[in-house]
This record gives structure tokens, sequence and C-alpha cells, in this order.
């Protein structure tokens, strides 16, 4: 078995729109390795949430995918239809939503959700699937779950509901989970029991978590590499500790400069100027060339692709900067 | 629950307090009710000894109690042209209407259901596209008319049903006549139950419609799909059960209509049933008819009202007692 | 821009035709070919009804025109006593049925518009004191607005109607039948106004500038018609044209029970109750016609109605 769980290959997502094409997701190029959390950093519409969706196949019409291709375990899955794509979903790739609050249906009791899940994708009797719902319940620190269990998700608190996504996600045993934003919409004080939650259960069963997020806190809390988007491209790809401590791209040299951090002291935030650009608008060349103050005359003309950094392993980066070619 | 009922039964009540002071008021001040007894030949002596008689001399609230305390034992008085009490006259009709309008119900609710969810489902099918531009001629389309244009096409040129009455009824008790056991008590339903029907069946369907894609687009469902569950599951068991609580608020007030609707569509198929009978009534300022009509039409709405407020509670989990 | 600036006497806003033509709700309009052709259907049969007399190829409710021979004369055909040609046929008195459309159109349109007149205004009143006054008042009107609107338009205008025949002496009932008619459907459809004008009313009563009004003690009544009004006038238009769809079909609907206009002065509803009675005897084009007529009518300011509502509504642009 390979050490690649999902590999994505040079992805386009286009949305048609009344007079014009726009491309929200612009050449996307990078792989997911087997029990490894990959954060997903960027600005709101930067397309983090939408790789999350063109991966398992649930782009909102009329978004689809015009070019490229997903692999799982080698095997192309962007193209499969309905029904063998609805095998994959909850079986191999899992999906956690943003609020809690409207990911649950209202009207059906936990252990009904539970266990229509568990049964879709395992052979277990009614009773067999009913023990395996209280079971990850009770994984996911639900207090008293074999009396909970039948209670509405209206019953239970965010963060509570929270784990029942978590407990529902991962009902499949799924090797993939997409976790989209999955602490945004809590409490502060619960945010880190659930990220802790979720980063256990996953290491336990080996399974590879891409962690869409725009908190850099939780990125470096919980995930191993990180993927920087901007404007629906990868701006750079690398370890935490690289991404976080040594940032190549002058776009994540300028997000790291807006945390505040409580370990360094840093006298002042600095922040990026301008915004980025609408998906109709981005400019020629790198589309962070109008609010980038390194770039260049190449930077206006070509777009960047990723490339290997020399010297920091394991660090891709698209910037006309690192191009050693060139300068040498 | 049982606070949210209670207080429920109340504004009923209160509802009904004003709807018979309407109906008592239309004694007060639509015509003299004597002139409507007597004749033109009777007394000023006359006059005034019915007048203290029937107790129209009392103060106002009096009146009234009692105008309550019969109405509460059915009585409504002597129907001023037909000399008959008013409460056996619309018992003898209310069975008539009745069924009519269940039927109708049924009718409307099965099919605009059916409809509203296929819509939602393939939503830019050609078959959608064509049912909701019909739909939209049926929204607009008067209720005579509809019973107008089914009658000239089944009943006139393919000969098909009747186009009039109950035809024949069988006798079940002695408050109860029922059509549904004859050939042609049924024949007779069929023309005048999707006249009274098609209206609500497309308001409902649109409702369901819109309801449905609104649930569609919903987390919850977005989740369902990336949990990898069924389409059916989905479709069904998910996404409809939600789309029909707010449907329920809605169709049970129509069920409602449907009954006062039943005036047009009795009117058309000259239906022996209250809703003629209150048309009847009006040509001629029946006003005993008309007060007697209008508590039970409002009767009638309270009950639906307070029939869906239980309804909503047995389906929407969220509104029950909390049990932590 | 630069050349108004230059020359003086040229007006600095576009006319008001421009204008129109350059908004996004006259856009809206050409691209929906549906609701064009709606639109001018409508303006036709309103044209039709409005010049009814100068329009109509006879006089249908005159006794004396009227030639008992031509009765009951097929649509589009030739009458085999007086070689007279009807294109919608004619009924057992001979009267031409087209003819009597454009009346039977006139007196329809004429309560309409009539009825949503009375109900707006009456709406829009009640709902600009309930919103601004507040209190009890607010309450009251409120309250009755929700009873009323849990029963349906055509009960309620079957009861005013039943109440004013009783009121009203029967010697003039044929004459004020129209008048009794436009009440008690404007009275059955004022509460949608009522209901918007209020809401938007009390958003609106708080606003800097309608203070700041208050404070210069411009008189309440120029405050409501001058700054609140004009906020809601695309809802109220809305209203208002959906609205005379359903006073059209509540009219024909109780001309068609009966209880409407009289006899002798037919609305679209009145003909279709006459001619109901010879659809069985074969003569469908009496009802047939007339009915058609109602429908096309209807569905084209239902249509127009509908378009209205999503060009207007900011949340589904």
């Amino acid at each position: 078995m390979s050490d690649v769980l999902l590999s994505i290959r040079d992805l386009v997502v286009e949305f048609p729109k009344r007079d014009k094409v726009l491309t929200a997701l612009d050449h996307i190029n990078f792989d997911v390795r087997r029990g490894e959390i990959l954060g997903m950093v960027g600005e709101s519409g930067a397309g983090k949430s939408l790789t999350g969706a063109a991966i398992i196949g649930l782009l909102e019409p009329p978004g689809h995918i015009a070019q490229g291709e997903i692999l799982l375990d080698g095997q192309r899955i962007d193209n499969l239809p309905y029904h063998k794509m609805r095998r994959i979903r909850g079986k191999k790739i899992a999906m956690i939503f943003q609020d809690p609050l409207t990911s649950l249906n209202p009207i059906l009791t936990i252990a009904e959700q539970l266990i229509e899940t568990i049964r879709t994708h395992l052979p277990l009797s009614e009773k067999e699937a009913r023990e395996r719902a209280v079971q990850l319940l009770e994984e996911v620190g639900i207090p008293a779950a074999r009396r909970r269990v039948d209670d509405y998700p209206h019953h239970f608190s965010g963060g509570m509901r929270q784990r029942v996504v978590i407990a529902l996600a991962l009902a499949g045993e799924p090797d993939l989970i997409i976790a989209d934003e999955p602490t945004t919409a809590l409490d502060v004080s619960v945010q880190a029991q659930i990220i802790d939650v979720l980063k256990k259960l996953c290491r336990d069963r080996g399974a590879s978590v891409i962690l869409v997020t725009h908190d850099m806190g939780v990125i470096a809390e919980a995930a191993d590499r990180v993927a920087v988007m901007y404007a629906g491209r990868l701006a750079e790809i690398g370890t935490v500790r690289q991404v976080v401590l040594d940032p190549h791209h002058p776009y994540t040299v300028g997000l790291m400069g807006s945390i505040p951090s409580l370990t360094h002291d840093i006298d002042r935030l600095t922040q990026i100027p301008g915004s980025m650009p609408r998906l109709d608008n981005i400019p020629k060349g790198c589309a962070f060339n109008p609010r980038c103050e390194r770039a260049f005359d190449r930077c206006y003309q070509e777009r960047p692709d990723l490339i290997a950094v020399e010297g920091s392993e394991d660090s891709q980066v698209a910037c006309w900067l690192f191009d050693q070619e060139a300068s040498a | 629950m049982l606070a949210m009922l209670i207080r429920r039964l109340l504004q009923s009540f209160v509802v009904m307090l004003v709807v018979a002071f309407i109906a008592f008021s239309l004694f007060q001040f639509v015509g003299d009710p004597i002139n409507n007894m007597v004749g033109q030949e009777a007394s000023a002596q006359d006059r005034a000894e019915l007048r203290e008689r029937l107790g129209l001399n009392d103060p106002i609230p009096i009146q009234f109690t009692r105008f309550v305390g019969n109405a509460i034992q059915g009585n409504f008085g002597m129907s001023y042209r037909m000399a008959r009490p008013v409460s056996d006259v619309i018992a003898e009709r209310l069975p008539a209407t009745l069924e009519l309008a269940m039927i109708s119900a049924f009718f409307a609710l099965s099919i605009g259901i059916g409809l509203g969810v296929y819509t939602a489902l393939k939503r830019s099918g050609v078959l959608s596209n064509f049912i909701m531009t019909v739909s939209l001629i049926g929204v607009s389309l008067p209720t005579f008319l509809i019973g107008i244009l089914l009658i000239y096409l089944f009943a006139v040129e393919l000969r098909w049903l009747p186009s009039f009455g109950r035809g024949q009824v069988v006798r079940v008790n002695d408050w109860w006549t029922t059509g549904l056991l004859t050939p042609s008590g049924r024949a007779s339903l069929i023309l005048p139950a999707i006249t009274l029907g098609l209206f609500q069946l497309t308001l409902i369907m649109r409702l369901v419609r819109a309801e449905m894609l609104e649930v569609l687009r919903t987390d919850y469902i977005k989740f369902a799909r990336a949990r990898g569950l069924a389409q059916r599951s989905i479709h069904f068991r998910h996404a409809l059960k939600n789309t029909l609580l707010p449907v329920i608020t809605i169709t049970g007030l129509q069920l409602g209509t449907i009954i006062a609707f039943a005036i047009i569509t009795e009117t058309v198929f000259q239906w022996p049933g209250v809703g003629l009978l209150f048309i009847n009534a009006i040509r001629f300022v029946d006003i005993p008819m008309m007060s007697a009509y209008l508590v039970l039409i409002a009767l009638v709405f309270v009950v639906i009202n307070l029939i869906v407020d239980v309804l909503y509670f047995v389906v929407d989990p969220r509104l029950r007692a909390t049990k932590h | 821009m630069t050349t108004e600036q230059t020359t003086g006497d040229q007006p600095l806003r576009p006319s008001l035709w421009r204008r129109i033509v350059d908004s996004d709700l006259f856009y809206s309009f050409i691209r929906s070919p549906v609701v064009v052709v709606s639109a001018v259907l409508t303006l036709i049969i309103v044209l039709a009804a409005a010049f009814a007399p100068w329009i109509a190829p006879h006089t249908p409710f005159n006794p004396a025109s009227l030639n008992l021979m031509n009765g009951f004369t097929p649509p589009f055909s030739v009458n085999e006593f007086t070689g007279d040609v009807f294109i919608f046929g004619t009924d057992s008195q001979g009267r031409d049925v087209f003819s009597a459309i454009l009346y039977g159109a006139r007196v329809s349109l004429l309560v309409g518009f009539s009825a949503v007149a009375f109900a707006m205004i009456l709406g829009v009143g009640l709902g600009l004191l309930a919103g601004y006054k507040g209190g009890w008042v607010d309450s009251l009107i409120m309250r009755v607005a929700d009873v009323q609107l849990s029963f349906p338009a055509i009960l309620v205008a079957l009861m005013i109607f039943g109440v004013m025949r009783g009121v009203i002496p029967p010697q003039q009932q044929d004459q004020l039948a129209i008048y009794v008619l436009i009440l008690a459907i404007g009275l059955s459809d004022w509460v949608q106004y009522a209901r918007t004008v209020r809401s938007s009313t009390m958003s609106e009563k708080n606003k800097e500038y309608v203070q700041a009004a208050r404070l210069f003690s411009i008189p309440a009544p120029a405050i409501l018609f001058k700054h609140i009004l004009p906020n809601v006038t695309g809802p109220i238009l809305v209203i208002a044209t959906i609205g005379l769809a359903l006073a059209i079909i509540l009219e024909s609907t109780l001309s068609f029970l009966g209880v409407g206009v009289p006899a002798t002065q037919p609305s679209l509803g009145t003909l279709i109750r006459i001619g109901q009675d010879y659809l069985f005897s074969g003569e469908w084009w009496i009802t047939i016609f007339p009915g058609m007529t109602l429908l096309i009518l209807a569905l084209s300011v239902n249509l127009v109605g509908d378009w209205l509502r999503d060009a207007l509504n900011p949340k589904l642009r």
C-alpha cells in the first residue's frame, strides 16, 4: 500500500455564470498521506471548502470539475456515477460541516440517524448497530451515552452536537475525514475539546483528516502539514513547523505576521494591504501580485506553479522568488 | 404542552364568542325580526306582545347570553324562509357537505403532496415544468369556472358523469346519509370533488415544492448526502418529513377553506349541502340561517386550528416537553 | 454628464421615459416574454372594456336592439334567418356574446379596480395608523386583521353582502348592488396592505430622518405620507396587482352565485351563470367565451403580479 491516500491532480473547478465562467479552483495539486492531518488555511472564498466539496463529490451545481483528477487509493473517484460515489461517501470519505446546530436532522433522534448511517455502510443488525451507536457516542465523549442516544438533537448543546456529528462521520469507519471549519461555530472554550476528540479518534483509527479552517491556532495545535490557499490556487504547502515558523510565500509570511502569539514576543501585528481579488477579477500572472511587496516583472507575466524549495524538505511554494533554475 | 393547549382553547373560546356576537348582531341590525315573523296585517299591540314574549325588550347582554345558551344547544330559531328549525335543516344537509369536503381534501392532499415532491426532486425536468405551468393556470381559475368546464367536458360532451345532485344516497343512521355506497352516488361525487379540490391541490403542491426545495438546501441534508445515505432515504425519510411540518399548518387552514369554497361548488353542481343553503339564505336574507352557518363555519375553523396545533406537537419533537 | 454642465437649459435629470427604459425593472420585464404577453393581454382587455360602447358591434342590453330571430346563433357562422354574423355567437335573446363580454368585462374591471383602490386606501391608512400610533390602536387593528385573515375572503365578502342586503331597502338594492359589491370585496382584502405598511412604518419611524422631521414639528400625517409611504410603494404595488386578480375572481364568483351585480348590468360572472343553463342543450359558447375571457384576464394579471413580486424582491435577485 502506498503512503499516499488521496491525490489531487491538476484540479480545476468552474462555475458557469450568465456571461462568463468563474474558475473557483485553479489547477490544484496536493496529496494527503495515510494517517496525517492536513490543515488547509486561507481567507473566506479562497477555495478551501470548495476543495473539500469537490473531493467528496458534492459540489453545488452549476459548479463542476472541469479538469484534473482525484485519486483515492490510486483509483479515480471524480468521475464515478452517483450510486458508486455514494458507496464511497461515509464509508471511505466522510465530511464534518461547520455548524453543528444545522448539521443534524431536527426531527430524527440521534439513534435513528446513527443507526441508519452505520447500517448503510456496515453489515450489522438493528441491534448491533444500536450497540455500535452507543459505543461511538461514548468514544466522542458524550456522557451517559446509552441514555442519551434516543434524544433529539435539540436536547444537546452546540459542543455536544458537534461530537454527535463526529460520531456520525466516523460511523462508516472512513479512511479520510474532511472537517470543514469544525470549530468555527463553537464557543472558544469547547473548540479545543472538539479538536482533541477529532485528533485522538483519527489517530486511533489511522484515518487521515483534511482540516479546513482559517484559525492558525487550530492548525498549529492539530495539523501535521499545512496547505495555504489564495484566490482558488495553492500558494504553499509544507509541514506545520516550516509554514508557521519559516513561511516562504509572501502571502503566508503576511498571514503569519497577522497572528497574535503568546509564546513569541512580537512588537506589533502586521497586516497585508488590500484584499483578495474576486474570482472574476484575478490578475494575470501570480494572483497575489497586487498585494506583494516583493513582486517583480515575472510575477505580472507568468503564473507560478508549485515548486520544491531547496533546503526545506517536504515543502513546495508557488512563487517565482524561489525559482532556483531562473536565479541560477 | 398542556399549558399551551389550555391557552389555545381559551383563545378559541374568545374567537367563538366574537363570532357569536357578530351572529347575534345580525338579528339586531338587519331588519326587524318581528316583521319577518308576523304578517303585514298584525296590529301594533300583537307586535308589542310578541316582542315582549320573545324577550326582544330585554337588555342586550341578557339577549346575547340567551342567544349563546340557545346556540350551544344547537337552537338557532326558525328559518324565515323555510319555517322549520334551522338546526334540523342544517343537520339534514351537513352530511352531503362533509362527505364532499372530505373526499376533496383527500384528493387535494394526496395528489398535491405527491406532485409537490415530484416537482421539487425533478426540478428542471420537462414534466415538472409542465406541471408548474399548469398549476399557475389552476391558481387563476375561479372554482366555479373549473366546475363548468368539467361539466361541459365530462357531462355534456363525453356523458361519462352526472352533472348535478348527489345521485342515490343511503341512510346510514338517523343523522347520516351517504352517497358512497351506491354507484350513482360515487359517480356524482367525482366532478364536485375535483372542482372543490383542484384549487387547494395547486396551492398544496406549490407549497410542498417550495418547502421541499428549501429543506433540500439545508446542512443536514448535505450532511446526510455526505454520509452516503440512500437517495430514497434522504428524500423521503429526511427531507419530506421536515417539509411536512410547515405544510401541516397551511394545509389544515386550507381544509377549513374547502368547507367555505363548498358554497361555490355546491351551487355549480346543485349539491344539496349547507353551502347551497347558505347562499339561498343570503339571497332571501334568512337571518337565523345565516347566523347559524356563520357560527358553524367558525366552529369548524376553530376545531381545525386546534387539531393542527396538536398534530404539530405530535410531529415536531422540538415542541414536545424536554425530557431533561 | 459634461454636456449637462455646459448647457444650462437642459434638464439635469434624464427624462422619465429614459429612466424607465434604463431601469432594472424594465430590463427584467423585456427579458420575460410570458410577462410581456400577459401585460399586453391585460392591456387589450382593459382597453376593450373601457371603450366597449365604441368597439362593441351591438348594444347588448338595450332590448330594442335585439332581434329574437338571431337567438342561439353559433359562433363564426351566419344566422339562417337574418344573415347576421356574430363571431362569438348569440344567446337565447339574440344578444351578441362578444358585445356582452365587452360590457361584462367593463363591469368586472370597474368593480375589481374600485375594490382594490378601496382596500388599498383602507389598508394603507389603518397600517400607517397602527404602525405609527402603536399601543392599543395597533393591537385592536391587528387583532381584527388576524381574525379576519383566518376566514377565507369569499366568506367575509358573502357575509358583508348578506348584511348589506338586509340593511338596504329592497327597491334600492339593484341600484346600490355595485357599491355593496365593491365594499364587500374591498373589506375582505385590506389586511395584506395593513400588515405590510404597519411593519414598514414601525421600522421606519425610529430612523433618524423621521426623528429629525419630528423634531422640526412637522405634523404626523406629513411625515407619514412624505417619508414613510414611499418606502412601501413596491410591496403595495405587488399586493395590489395580485389583489386585482383576486378581486376580479371574487367579483365573478359572487355574481355567479347570484349575489353580485344585478342581471340588468351583468359582469363576466353573471354571463357565465346565465350561460350555464344552456350548456346542456349544446349552446356552449354562451358560457365558455365569457369563461375564457375571465380566465385569460385573471391569469394575465396574476402572471404580471408574480413577476412584479419577484422583480421587486431584492432577496430573490
